[in-house]
């Protein structure tokens, strides 16, 4: 057998130390699923592997905690799958048409549109949070997926990407589809878009994430528990409970391990394209 | 009847360059007209501005009959072949061969009957499901044809479309390409810069420099009768030899041997095609022979006349080496060039 080199054995020791690391926090969340609340006040996570996993997780998506019973793991999660995907796909929606007007159109200030759009990467929204809610509460959408959804998409990562790869586009295509008879629509329903179909999935993945752990925008947003999300309901059961009282830290830490699976699941099945639609395209 | 014509077609870019000096010529139908010039010269600007793709900033454009200057590229009843061919990468052959005409609103059986006729016609048949990636350079190269003619135009327009092959399918698809617009009888436009190209396949060649055209005359004609030192140097491979000499009382000279009687007098630049020098015992043109080249069939002689550089092509029957030799020219095979201007004379 050939000696594997130096390096070999310390990049991969490197990289077993690092996913450890990383991995270390999820795997003491998944075993404090499993003991009881009180154990984990008195011992914190420990090595032993409980039988409360099945209780916690019927507690964690069936039952509701806080006053009006409407937040259930379940509802969270739906709302959560309702953010992560009106993000995503609002994101992508808003910023291949914006691409597409930039790039393909004679605009007299397309450019100047570009970089416009291009500067609001300055101001996110934690920046702007105050106006932003202000003109949701009085457009009356407060505690709706609208509210919630809409006034995240205006992207200009997602501008950006778009337009960088439709200008790579050849030219020739573009001029062959025009004399085929395909007006702008026509275009960018027949062509464009097939064309982009790894650069959407790799957009999907990033854009779905980040919405799905949106935090303190929802927090903002949705004051209705059956509007929670995941990502704010688990701050909230942690909190509601004071004094005497033991938190349900197994509820919580059960919604957070629910919480990571779906982006996780994402990127599983879609990193291949992922990859593709950053690194490729197949033009 | 004429199925192109130019009425002072006239390019300049928005940034002021001058790509197409004002013309006046015209493509009868069925023709097949070949665009040819060096790099850079307005070949690709011309033929875009019959495709509608590039603005005309000057004169007037008809095409079968119809004034095009404002009517869209996909109304002008032409179809283009791009130099890479320009398929949709994501549509298989079939649905790419009929884009177009499901475009215009054609019912599906009907596309379906045209893109088997024109797959059959170009031996696509077993591909039609195929991605274009999954096909060689000459096979996308019939889809991009197969894309043309199933619109069934008035003419077809191609941008160098056989560049992107190696020689061997150049020449292969050079006689197909030619032999389909014979059996269709569509007037085509033929954009390349490959001269040999254009001698084999026009009807007629348009040579064209730095925006302006040069000669428009069938192959011969442009080959024999260039009507310029642009065109002589241009077309043929190797070009014509060209050499500056005076003409007097009536007798052009060549490095001291008489060249042939002219009405001309004082500077001009001759002509003389390499396969016009005889080599003759008594021929009063004497060249020194530096390097022979054995092309098999012929004999290429490279060497000198006087000051000039100059090209011979001799048999294979005839045993050359290098040193002097004794040349004639064949009667009547001399071209006369203003030595200014370079036009013919
Ligand atoms: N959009 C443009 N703006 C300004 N000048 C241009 C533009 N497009 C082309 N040109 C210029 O016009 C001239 C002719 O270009 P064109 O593409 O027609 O050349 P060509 O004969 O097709 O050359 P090639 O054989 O290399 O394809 C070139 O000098 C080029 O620099
Ligand atoms: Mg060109």
């Amino acid at each position: 057998m050939r000696k594997p080199k130096l390096s070999t054995v310390t990049d991969h020791a490197v990289l077993i130390a690092g996913s450890l690391f990383m991995m270390l926090p999820l795997l003491m969340i998944l075993q404090m699923t499993t003991i009881p609340d009180t154990e984990i006040i008195q011992t914190g996570p420990t090595l032993q592997i409980g039988d409360q996993f099945d209780d916690n997780l019927e507690k964690a998506m069936l039952q509701a905690s806080g006053f009006s019973g409407e937040n259930t793991g379940m509802s969270m999660l739906k709302n959560s799958f309702i953010l992560g995907i009106g993000f995503a796909v609002g994101k992508i929606v808003i910023g291949m048409t914006a691409a597409y007007a930039i790039v393909y159109f004679r605009l007299r200030f397309a450019t100047l549109a570009f970089w416009l759009i291009f500067t609001t990467l300055l101001l996110p929204l934690e920046v702007r949070i105050l106006p932003s809610y202000e003109v949701v509460q009085r457009l009356g959408m407060l505690n709706t997926y609208q509210g919630l959804i809409i006034p995240l998409i205006a992207s200009a990562t997602a501008t950006f990407f778009f337009r960088q790869f439709f200008r790579s586009v050849p030219e020739e295509l573009v001029e062959a589809a025009r004399i085929d008879g395909a007006g702008p629509v026509k275009f960018f329903v027949d062509i464009l878009v097939p064309l982009s179909k790894t650069m959407i999935a790799a957009m999907f993945i990033i854009m779905f994430v980040y919405g799905w752990n949106q935090y303190l925008w929802p927090t903002m947003i949705t004051t209705d528990e059956d509007m929670y999300t995941l990502v704010r309901g688990i701050k909230q059961i942690v909190q509601v409970l004071e004094g005497a009282v033991v938190p349900e830290f197994g509820r919580s830490n059960m919604l957070a391990v629910v919480a990571v699976i779906p982006p996780v699941l994402v990127v599983v099945f879609f990193q291949s394209w992922f990859v593709k639609g950053l690194t490729e395209s197949d033009k | 009847m004429a199925q192109v014509r130019f009425s002072n077609i006239g390019k300049t870019y928005p940034n002021g360059f001058e790509a197409l000096k004002p013309t006046d010529f015209e493509i009868q139908q069925g023709e097949f007209a070949v665009l040819v010039g060096p790099s850079g010269c307005g070949k690709s600007t011309l033929l875009r501005m019959v495709a509608g793709l590039e603005e005309i900033t000057s004169g007037e454009l008809s095409i079968a009959g119809r004034i095009v200057n404002a009517i869209d590229p996909a109304d002008r009843d032409i179809a283009m072949v791009f130099q890479n061919y320009a398929l949709y990468p994501h549509m298989s052959v079939r649905k790419n061969i009929g884009y177009g005409l499901k475009n215009r609103g054609l019912p599906k059986t009907e596309i379906a009957r045209k893109v088997d006729e024109a797959a059959a016609l170009l031996n696509l048949g077993d591909h039609l499901d195929s991605k274009p990636s999954q096909l060689s350079g000459g096979q996308r190269q019939r889809v991009a044809m197969g894309r043309a003619i199933v619109r069934d135009p008035a003419l077809f327009l191609f941008d160098e479309p056989l560049s992107n092959l190696d020689a061997k399918l150049r020449h292969q698809m050079r006689i197909e390409i030619k032999a389909l617009q014979r059996r269709l009888g569509v007037t085509s436009v033929y954009v390349t810069h490959d001269q040999v190209e254009a001698m084999t396949m026009a009807d007629r060649i348009i040579v064209m420099n730095a925006g302006r055209i040069e000669q428009i005359g069938t192959p011969a004609e442009v080959y024999h009768e260039p009507a310029s030192t642009f065109v002589a140097s241009f077309m043929g491979a190797p070009p014509m030899n060209l050499m500056r000499t005076r003409a007097e009382a009536g007798q052009l000279h060549l490095n001291g041997g008489a060249l042939c009687e002219t009405e001309h007098e004082g500077e001009v630049v001759v002509g003389v095609r390499p396969e016009d020098f005889l080599p003759d015992p008594d021929g009063a043109i004497s060249m020194q022979v530096d390097i022979v080249e054995e092309l098999g069939g012929h004999r290429l002689l490279h060497g000198q006349i006087g000051d000039d550089t100059v090209t011979v092509h001799v048999s294979n029957e005839f045993a050359a080496e290098t040193g002097p030799l004794d040349l004639s020219v064949k009667p009547g095979a001399v071209c006369v060039f203003d030595a200014e201007e370079g036009h013919r004379i």
